[in-house]
């Protein structure tokens, strides 16, 4: 079989599902009568988003780019970092029990003191978008930057490179697949970032959006903006996981 | 001067620890240049350590070792080293890999697309330039990298059971292309394995260790005619060699097997 042929199945069937599962709570919510303000059916909240596309979509808009900034910045840092913590092990001693401590604060619950220092705009949901994606980041490419087998480390001593020939044509390329799995760890993160910067302060992007909506117990337009996320997040991961089979092609060859 | 390729004189290997650990003690060897040297003994003997030595990756602790006339500090110049499992990059193609040594060395590689493209149909990868590792056998996959380990035309080539993790057929198979290709290239081999056979059949010199520390127990010539057909390993001259080898395994006591007795029919 084609490759694109079973590509394309695999996304009918995932389809299916989805459409499966909206029908079930549809017929659900109608035959056991649950009122709208508990949960409408999904018929309702396709006809909310439809009503108000523009506006959600323009909120959906500002939370993607808040989004992307945030695991923008948690790549670059991530790697960076990643690559001096494998690099040198002074770096590694000092600076690694300080990004564990790092890591086990909730970053939720600092996410506050970003209001306070960075205002009410994007920054403060952008850094922390970056926080909460930055670890996956780290850890992943660290260790993709530590899985280069013996052998292949004895093969470059003997021939004798440049540090820079070896990290670049052997570690840095050894490591991809790892750092790519991180990416795709941290974008999902970086949603979750974006959106606990919308709740904490904002008046823009679909965090705004629930809270605001949560006020008035409207309860389709919450959903409205949930749905809007869950398609955010597929689109995002989708996009990743293409860049990942783009990137890596010898990961991919039929054997 | 000294004429050897591989000049050791008394190399001792100690692991230092809580536990020091004595991998090879009192190792005298010479290689002629051009010579196939099989460094044959059990799991455990040094033998790997020692190729480790002559490749500048692990420093001796006693001893002298050197390289065409140049104690070993650091890998030698023009050395070329095949692992036991290919160590090859997956992600670049069957040529990228060959040519890895030539970049790495900071040469052009347009010079040796030529000499790539030889040792490509020499070894019968001809067809798989282009493609990645993961498309090939174990077998082709372990050939390549025997292509990478030549490209640079080393004068010296080690390899540290490159065919242990071969299947018996693809293993065969292998010993009679490695034979071929060293007959073209006729450099410095210095193989390690732990199999007798294959000891024999590729070298001049059989360089049998005993374990625990690392001694050298003998040094067998072998005085075949090549090229060496997989048939001779049927016939009385290389079983004596062979055989020779066995009772030095069976006097270490690395074989144990009960005295020879009549076969008995089972009772039914």
């Amino acid at each position: 079989m084609k490759p694109w042929i079973a590509r394309a199945r695999q996304w009918l069937l995932g389809a299916m599902s989805i459409v499966a599962f909206l029908a079930v709570w549809e017929v659900l919510v109608r035959v056991l009568h649950v009122r709208p303000v508990t949960l409408p059916p999904p018929t309702a909240i396709l006809g909310e988003l439809a009503g108000e596309w523009h506006w959600y979509l323009d909120h959906a808009l500002y939370t993607l780019l808040t989004t992307l900034g945030g695991f923008a910045l948690s790549v670059v840092v991530g790697v960076a970092l990643a690559m001096l913590l494998v690099g040198s092990r002074w770096f590694e001693h000092a600076v690694y029990p300080l990004i564990v401590a790092l890591n086990s604060v909730p970053k939720v619950a600092i996410a506050p003191l970003f209001v306070i220092w960075l205002g009410t705009g994007s920054e403060p949901k952008i850094a922390i978008a970056f926080l909460i994606a930055v670890f996956a980041v780290i850890v992943d490419a660290v260790h993709g930057l530590r899985s280069v087998p013996q052998d292949v480390l004895d093969l470059g001593t003997v021939l004798k490179g440049s540090t820079l020939d070896f990290f670049f044509k052997v570690r840095l390329p050894c490591a991809l697949p790892s750092i790519l799995t991180g990416m795709k760890v941290a974008i999902s993160l970086s949603l979750v970032g974006a959106i606990v910067g919308e709740f904490v302060a904002s008046q823009r992007g679909l965090g705004y959006v629930i809270l605001s909506a949560q006020g008035t117990f409207d309860t389709a337009r919450v959903f409205a903006a949930v749905f809007m996320l869950a398609f955010l997040g597929i689109v995002l991961y989708g996009a990743l996981a293409w860049a990942e089979r783009r990137a890596t092609p010898w990961r991919r060859v039929d054997r | 001067m000294n004429a050897a390729a591989i000049h050791a004189d008394r190399v001792r290997k100690v692991y230092p620890g809580e536990r020091a650990l004595t991998a090879l003690d009192g190792i005298s060897l010479d290689i002629r240049p051009g010579e196939f040297v099989s460094i044959l003994g059990p799991s455990g003997c040094g033998k790997s350590t020692f190729l480790r030595c002559v490749a500048g990756l692990e420093p001796v602790t006693e001893g002298t070792l050197s390289v065409d006339g140049r104690v070993v500090a650091g890998p030698p110049d023009h050395l070329g080293m095949v692992f036991q499992r290919d160590a090859l990059l997956e992600w670049r193609t069957i040529e990228r890999n060959i040519l890895l040594p030539i970049e790495f060395a900071g040469k052009p590689i347009q010079a040796y697309r030529a000499a790539m493209a030889k040792l490509l149909k020499l070894s019968g990868l001809s067809d798989f330039g282009d493609r990645y590792p993961r498309e090939l056998s174990g077998g082709m996959r372990q050939r390549a990298a025997i292509c990478r380990a030549l490209i640079d035309q080393p004068g010296l080539l080690l390899m540290d059971e490159p065919f242990g993790a071969l299947d018996a057929l693809t293993r065969d198979q292998m010993n009679v292309e490695l034979q071929r290709i060293w007959l073209d290239t006729r450099n410095t081999v210095m193989f390690v394995t732990h199999g007798i056979a294959e000891a024999v059949f590729l070298a001049d010199r059989v360089v049998v260790f005993s374990p625990r520390p690392g001694r050298i127990a003998d040094i067998i010539e072998v005085d075949l005619p090549r090229p060496r057909r997989l048939a001779v390993r049927e016939t009385a001259r290389f079983g004596a060699y062979t055989g020779r080898i066995r009772d030095l395994f069976h006097e270490m006591g690395l074989i144990n097997e009960e005295p020879a007795q009549a076969i008995e029919e089972p009772a039914p």
